[in-house]
């Protein structure tokens, strides 16, 4: 089983987000880079393949070299290899554009990527190298097992969630759930020896142009305070929800 | 040329979304001049959508398309697309819409916008404003490309009645066989989901056990919400996964959130950021919810709650 899992560089969580060169673009000064959450996951998923069921798993980036790192972290963790795909990830299409080229060079048999990344949230990426690959295609997956050439994923749907059947080659748009956050893992001092012999292979893009470009951002206006409520004036609560918020 | 709007429906009835993303593809129809066409899969009365605009429903009654599969609904779209010589397609954020939207984008080489908030600023260049960076920040997003998609965030438009005479049509797509195939569905039918609902009752670590939750479900059965929680919450198996909001949970654009015992960690508030207003209820008044709620209590839980149930009890009996 070849398994290839799409790593987002994103901003740590907890990163105060900001704009330069007239709100045009993310500010990356004193940003600290992570391997975004939902693809952590699929990628802990993807070990547990590699130990129970013998998966080889290679993990791509699209990106420049200020990404390395993050694919090293993912190396780090057990990935066999990394392949940067070197350009600036632009737009969701333009990248899963590159990366199905990736998967269609690579014949990889299951491939995993976040539902979403938390930088741009477009959550296209997964369902787009899906199409461009004509693979199938779980989103929102919570659980996969896989015996052979099939596979059965659970997926997370509004309100509950299903158990699907389904086959080779496959994407998967992954999050919490494939695995739990007890079980990410933290690279050791050994496996980031190892990642740094580990090969990471970097490939030109193909021609894809963005189809959708970022123009300008805005930050969220600043929030007044808290109207506190004392808790022996219910009422005022609900006044002020029905006739301020005009929520109730 | 038309807006085509994907209304989505559940057992043959509308979602409340499919009215918004209608009210949505008016708007936009307006701006360019032109008329809105609704695909319907498997409903059995669609003429609601008259209320919102839509001026041609093309009704689509197809036994492959029974449930849900993303590509086949995908390609319902995709031909109706086509057949309508759409310029702009508009979809919601349900979880469905999410899942099929990508293929679509593909199918028909268009850009795709998601979580789109408001009527596009400009059609040309066509812009449209997104949330992004997990609701810490907005981007104006130019999609250039012939054919767009937009995908409307839930609760963020609004329903927005017009009345328009809508013509109906049968629409026979052609589908082929989903190599996705359903086993089973686990879903609680007798509760209002997270993203349906218009109000969202969640609660933290600051209940204590699960066995605290019965105020919970009962304030939120009282506002006829649905019932949330934190990710410590899910993690320690108090309450089921599907109810974790936040970055790593599910998303929260409701109208109104009552975080109780909820001390406001930065991945939960990105995750809820995009809820209009925000109460929160919890006994330190140094938790960082406070920092972001319109409301706030600083008390007891164990206290509030049911004298708040007793109060907006009688508030929705006046009504």
């Amino acid at each position: 089983m070849k398994i290839l899992v799409c790593i987002s560089h994103v901003p740590d969580t907890t990163s105060k987000i900001n704009f330069s060169e007239g709100d045009t673009k993310f500010d990356t000064n004193g940003v600290q880079f992570v391997i975004n959450p939902n693809d952590e996951f699929g990628l802990t998923r993807a070990m547990w393949f590699k130990e129970k069921q013998g998966a080889n798993v290679t993990v791509v980036n699209v990106g420049t070299a200020d990404t390395e790192p993050t694919l090293r972290k993912a190396l780090a963790i057990g990935a066999d290899a990394a392949i940067r795909v070197n350009t600036v990830a632009s737009d969701g299409f333009s990248v899963a554009k590159q990366l199905a080229n990736v998967v269609k060079d690579g014949a990889y048999d299951l491939v995993i990527a976040g539902r979403e990344s938390i930088d741009y949230n477009g959550g296209m990426v997964p369902g787009m190298i899906a199409g461009l690959t004509s693979a199938n295609f779980v989103n929102n997956c919570i659980g996969l097992e896989v015996d052979g050439t099939s596979a059965k994923a659970v997926r997370e749907i509004d309100g509950g969630k299903e158990t699907v059947s389904t086959s080779f080659p496959l994407v998967i748009g992954g999050q919490k759930g494939l695995v739990e956050e007890s079980d990410l893992r933290i690279p050791n001092m050994r496996g980031i020896m190892m990642a740094r012999k580990k090969p990471l292979t970097v490939v030109e893009p193909i021609d894809a142009s963005a189809e959708t470009t970022s123009v300008k951002f805005e930050k969220p206006a600043p929030k007044g305070a808290v109207k506190l409520v004392s808790t022996d004036n219910l009422d005022e609560l609900v006044d002020l929800l029905h006739n301020e918020a005009k929520v109730i | 040329m038309s807006v085509l709007v994907y209304t989505e429906s559940e057992q043959g009835t509308f979602k409340k979304t499919a009215l918004e993303v209608a009210s949505y593809a008016k708007a936009v129809a307006n701006q360019l001049g032109t008329t809105v066409t609704a695909l319907a899969i498997n409903v059995s009365d669609a003429t609601s959508l008259g209320n919102y605009g839509v001026d041609k429903v093309l009704n689509v009654s197809n036994t492959q398309l029974e449930s849900f599969n993303a590509s086949g609904y995908a390609e319902a779209i995709k031909q109706a697309a086509e057949k309508e010589a759409a310029q702009v397609i508009v979809v919601s954020s349900s979880a469905d819409s999410k899942y099929l939207a990508p293929l679509l984008a593909v199918g028909l080489n268009a850009g795709y916008a998601s979580n789109v908030i408001e009527a596009p600023t400009s059609t040309s260049p066509f812009t449209v404003k997104r949330t992004a960076f997990t609701n810490k920040a907005f981007e104006m997003s130019q999609i250039n490309t012939d054919v767009k998609i937009i995908g409307v965030s839930n609760n963020s438009f609004g329903l927005v009645e017009n009345s328009s005479n809508a013509s109906a049509e049968d629409f026979s797509p052609s589908i082929s066989d989903s190599g996705v195939t359903v086993e089973s569905v686990d879903k609680a039918t007798d509760k209002v989901t997270i993203a349906d609902a218009e109000i969202v009752v969640s609660a933290g670590r600051g209940l204590k056990g699960p066995e605290n939750w019965g105020m919970v479900e009962e304030l939120a059965d009282v506002l006829g919400a649905a019932t949330a929680c934190s990710k410590p919450v899910s993690d320690l198996g108090w309450r089921p996964h599907s109810e974790h909001v936040g970055q790593t949970g599910k998303p929260v654009a409701s109208n109104l959130y009552i975080a109780i015992g909820i001390s406001g960690a930065i991945q939960h508030l990105a995750g809820i950021n995009a809820s209009k207003v925000k109460v929160v209820i919890n006994t330190d008044a140094e938790a960082p919810f406070f920092k972001a709620a319109d409301y706030g209590i600083v008390g007891d839980a164990f206290e509030v709650v049911p004298k708040l149930i007793e109060k907006l009890k009688a508030f929705k009996a006046q009504q």
